[in-house]
């Protein structure tokens, strides 16, 4: 869990700044290897909802999912903007994640990232780990990938 | 020095050569008298001596060094091959593999002293005072036997009639002859160098008449770690002597002049070759290492010995250790390649007619590639040996902990498989190994009241066959008591009394590999644990073979393992089924038939066809992968026949879209929970299609 998690003792931190519906969120740029647009996905039976299927990456057959089904949003229009953001985590390897649109890529000051305790009700909430504070007051919210990518403990 | 950079060597050539030790020593219970084994056997303990000191494995070296002891007295004959002795060698092999494991582990050998063994070792080292004079007596061409030959290998030279002319002619000059023979050491790197130096330096001298192996091979390095030659000079033999081992890296050298007498018998051939005239008193030996200097050979004997020596030595692999990792990055190219070619292939149908030129071009790129893909398996494949030569040593103890007398006969042990698999196979096999000698084969009291011979058999035969390799683990005890199975099933609650009315022998035997299951009425640390064959069964399914137990009550059971030859590249009928592409293995598929909607009927609430005499229940995969069929129900179906070692099934599909040679691709750790599907694999227009595990749909 805690690699996972943004390292506090770095000065800094870049996030790549993703849409998903009308919330932005922010992901750690450490775990992105690749943004690839759209592309046709090919579905595996029998498997849970969120998992999409999987796609050919240079070779490599790579599983990816709707972060929209898995967090409860509503299913994904894929549209020109649609990208899979391919994440390379050390155990699951590479999976990747389907986003709306990817806005841009921002800077932090640890000073900046305020963690969040899980005491939220709500569903999105419990795949956030920290609340990033913009210089000029906006926040944005910081997506916990292991939460994202692990499998959901049934309730 | 620091010598942790050559630790994965230790440990590989370690396990080398205690293998070996097991199997020569099983051998020498076998076989006391045999000089090559004990030779082969006193050699691994050497070098295992000589490597855990240069490692600096202290404790290591003090138990092969009691060790090498004990073979050494027995090469020379002065202790005699006993049941205990083997049975703490086999300790002592026990307790090598267990510094090694350490080893392996921590990168240190451990504090374990095992003083017990190293005292065995040396009682059965005293033991030979008492003994060795009576059996000097009774068995002097014995002693001789077990002599050391190397030193004087030079005996056994022939000689052709210029050289008998220049031997004769040598002696009318008054000059010496030698017979020398060179021990290079066994570290050695560059033994034909060695070897020229010593020539170069013994001409300063005199002249090398003739040498063994012929100087040719010499210089090609077609020699073991020594030769012999005959040698003319003028100076003294210990000078001769001096001279050829200052040349570094030579271990030994051993010289005796020829007498005249034999020089006569030489040149003159007055007496037959059989019977050399002994080396004479005049014999120098010298040998820097700490060693005991075996004494001087019965010169009558061993000659023949060590012919015998030479014949039977076994050819030694030249093996090149490659890195798998490099040679899957190979395979990844290969597959790359035939991916391009595939897209190559679907780019021409297009434009067909118009372009002949590339279709040639493609056909050439295909025979390539496919020659490519057979070599790069080919270098992957290793011959099951490796795993199975452990198991006599394993039936050996096995005998001795049950108390049963059985045997282990093994044939095909040259069949090759992908390395993966050769890797994993080992447990399972040796699984069922175990149960054949703990649950299947009889006690001797039952053996002998049944007529059959006390002794058990146990038989581990492999082979290639088609695509497949298969390993049959085959016992002639007492078969499956299927009523026992049965029984045994209903109070585990593993099936109900009414389905164990109705369910088939064959499908009772098949109850054994259900989790949980053992009928061993004795639970013993053999087997009979109830883990065992349930994950035999998942490992080699794991590995996409299947396993299989057909047994006779009173005859015997076999236990068959198919394996794939490959798991990377295979052949593959693509189907369409609701408009998406999956792939059938074409070792699985028997054949493909068109049935009308008519033709199948509804047996037990299932669906089946009658095909040609055989009923075989349908699986409409479109159903299973949920999605929808895009065809006319109306329509006739397209029906895949596939097997499942005996048994049928029919996959209905939509279409049938051609075949295929299809790179296998793991779907990645992160989807795990499809069990229908076994991997996916790009396609030409870089798509990517499922491939469907048919052995789960049964």
């Amino acid at each position: 869990m805690e690699d996972l998690k943004v390292d506090l003792r770095n000065e800094t931190t870049q996030f790549i700044i993703v849409r998903l519906g009308e919330e932005q969120y922010g992901i750690d740029i450490k775990y992105v290897d690749n943004i690839v647009r759209m592309q046709h996905i090919t579905r595996v039976p029998k498997v849970q909802p969120y998992l999409k299927g999987v796609i050919n990456l240079r070779g490599e057959v790579i599983p990816v999912m709707s972060i929209r089904v898995k967090m409860d949003l509503p299913v994904d229009e894929y549209t020109k903007a649609t990208r899979i953001i391919i994440l390379k985590l050390e155990q699951q390897g590479n999976i990747g994640i389907i986003v709306d649109e990817v806005k841009e890529v921002v800077t932090l000051e640890n000073s900046q990232i305020e963690k969040v305790a899980y005491d939220s009700k709500e569903e999105k909430d419990y795949y956030i780990f920290a609340i990033g504070k913009y210089a000029d007051g906006g926040l944005i919210s910081l997506l916990d990938l292991n939460a994202v990518v692990l499998e959901k403990e049934s309730v | 020095m620091d010598v942790s950079q050559y630790l994965e060597i230790f440990i590989d050539e370690t396990k080398e050569h205690l293998q070996n030790l097991n199997t020569e020593i099983l051998n020498l219970e076998q076989d006391s008298e045999n000089v090559n084994t004990i030779n082969e056997i006193f050699r691994a303990a050497h070098s295992l001596k000589g490597m855990a000191g240069t490692m600096g494995f202290k404790r290591m070296q003090t138990l092969t060094h009691d060790m090498e002891n004990v073979f050494s007295e027995v090469r020379n004959g002065s202790i005699k091959v006993k049941g205990n002795m083997i049975d703490i060698l086999f300790q002592c092999l026990d307790a090598l593999e267990e510094y090694l494991n350490i080893i392996q582990e921590t990168g240190d050998e451990g504090t374990n002293d095992n003083d017990p063994l190293v005292k065995q070792l040396n009682e059965v080292l005293n033991s030979k005072e008492g003994g060795e004079p009576a059996k000097k007596a009774a068995e002097p061409a014995k002693k001789a036997a077990a002599n050391d030959a190397d030193g004087q290998k030079w005996l056994s030279i022939k000689y052709d009639e210029t050289q008998k002319h220049v031997l004769r002619e040598a002696v009318a000059q008054g000059k010496h002859i030698f017979g020398l023979t060179v021990k290079v050491q066994e570290a050695c790197i560059l033994k034909a160098a060695r070897a020229f130096l010593v020539f170069k330096a013994l001409e300063d001298l005199g002249e090398v008449i003739i040498s063994n192996p012929s100087v040719q091979d010499i210089e090609d390095e077609k020699f073991d770690l020594d030769f012999s030659l005959v040698f003319i000079t003028e100076s003294p033999l210990e000078k001769v002597i001096q001279v050829v081992k200052s040349v570094s890296e030579i271990e030994d050298a051993q010289g005796a002049a020829i007498s005249d007498e034999k020089i006569k018998d030489i040149a003159g051939e007055v007496m037959p070759k059989e019977e050399p005239p002994a080396p004479e008193p005049e014999t120098v030996t010298e040998k820097p290492a700490v060693e005991k200097q075996p004494p001087v050979p019965q010169a009558g004997t061993a000659k023949g010995n060590e012919k015998k020596n030479q014949v039977s030595k076994p050819a030694v692999n030249r093996t090149v250790r490659v890195d798998i990792e490099k040679l899957d990055v190979l395979m990844n190219l290969v597959s790359e390649l035939i991916i391009a070619k595939n897209s190559l292939v679907s780019a021409s149908v297009g434009d067909r007619g118009t372009n002949g030129g590339v279709n040639e071009h493609i056909e050439y790129l295909e025979s390539v590639t496919t020659n490519l893909h057979e070599s790069v398996m080919k270098v992957r494949m290793v011959p099951i040996e490796s795993v199975v030569s452990k198991f006599p040593r394993m039936i050996r103890d096995l005998t001795k902990k049950l108390n049963k007398k059985m045997e282990l006969y093994m044939s095909g042990e040259e069949t090759e498989l992908d390395r993966t698999v050769v890797d994993e196979i080992g447990d399972p096999l040796m699984h069922l190994l175990r149960n054949a000698a703990d649950h299947g084969l009889e006690s001797g009291e039952v053996r002998k009241a049944a007529g059959k011979p006390e002794a058990g058999s146990i038989f581990l035969d492999a082979y290639q066959d088609g695509n497949n390799v298969v390993i049959e683990v085959r016992d002639d005890g007492a078969g499956i008591n299927v009523d026992e199975v049965r029984e045994k099933a209903i109070s585990k609650g593993v099936i109900t009394p009414e389905q164990g009315e109705n369910m088939t022998e064959q499908e009772i035997t098949n109850l054994l590999f259900h989790a949980g299951f053992s009928t061993a009425k004795q639970v013993s640390d053999i087997s009979g644990r109830g883990v065992g064959l349930d994950v035999v069964r998942s490992k080699i399914e794991a590995l996409s073979g299947e396993v299989e137990v057909k047994s006779k009550m009173g005859v015997g059971s076999t236990w068959t393992i198919r394996l794939p030859l490959t798991l990377a590249i295979i052949q593959a009928l693509m189907v369409d089924v609701g408009g998406e592409k999956y792939a059938i293995s074409l070792g699985s598929i028997q054949t493909i038939e068109d049935i009308t909607p008519d033709e199948i009927k509804t047996v037990q609430n299932k669906e089946v066809i009658n095909l040609r005499g055989i009923v075989i229940p349908i699986i409409r995969l479109n159903g299973v992968l949920d999605i929808e069929s895009k065809k006319n129900p109306e329509d006739n179906m397209t029906v895949v026949i596939v097997k499942k070692g005996d048994r049928l099934a029919g996959l209905v599909v939509d279409e049938l879209m051609g075949q295929q040679e299809i790179v296998i691709k793991s779907l990645g750790r992160y989807i795990t929970k499809c069990k229908i599907i076994s991997g996916a694999t790009i396609l030409g227009d870089g798509e990517v299609a499922l491939i469907l595990d048919t052995n789960a749909l049964f």
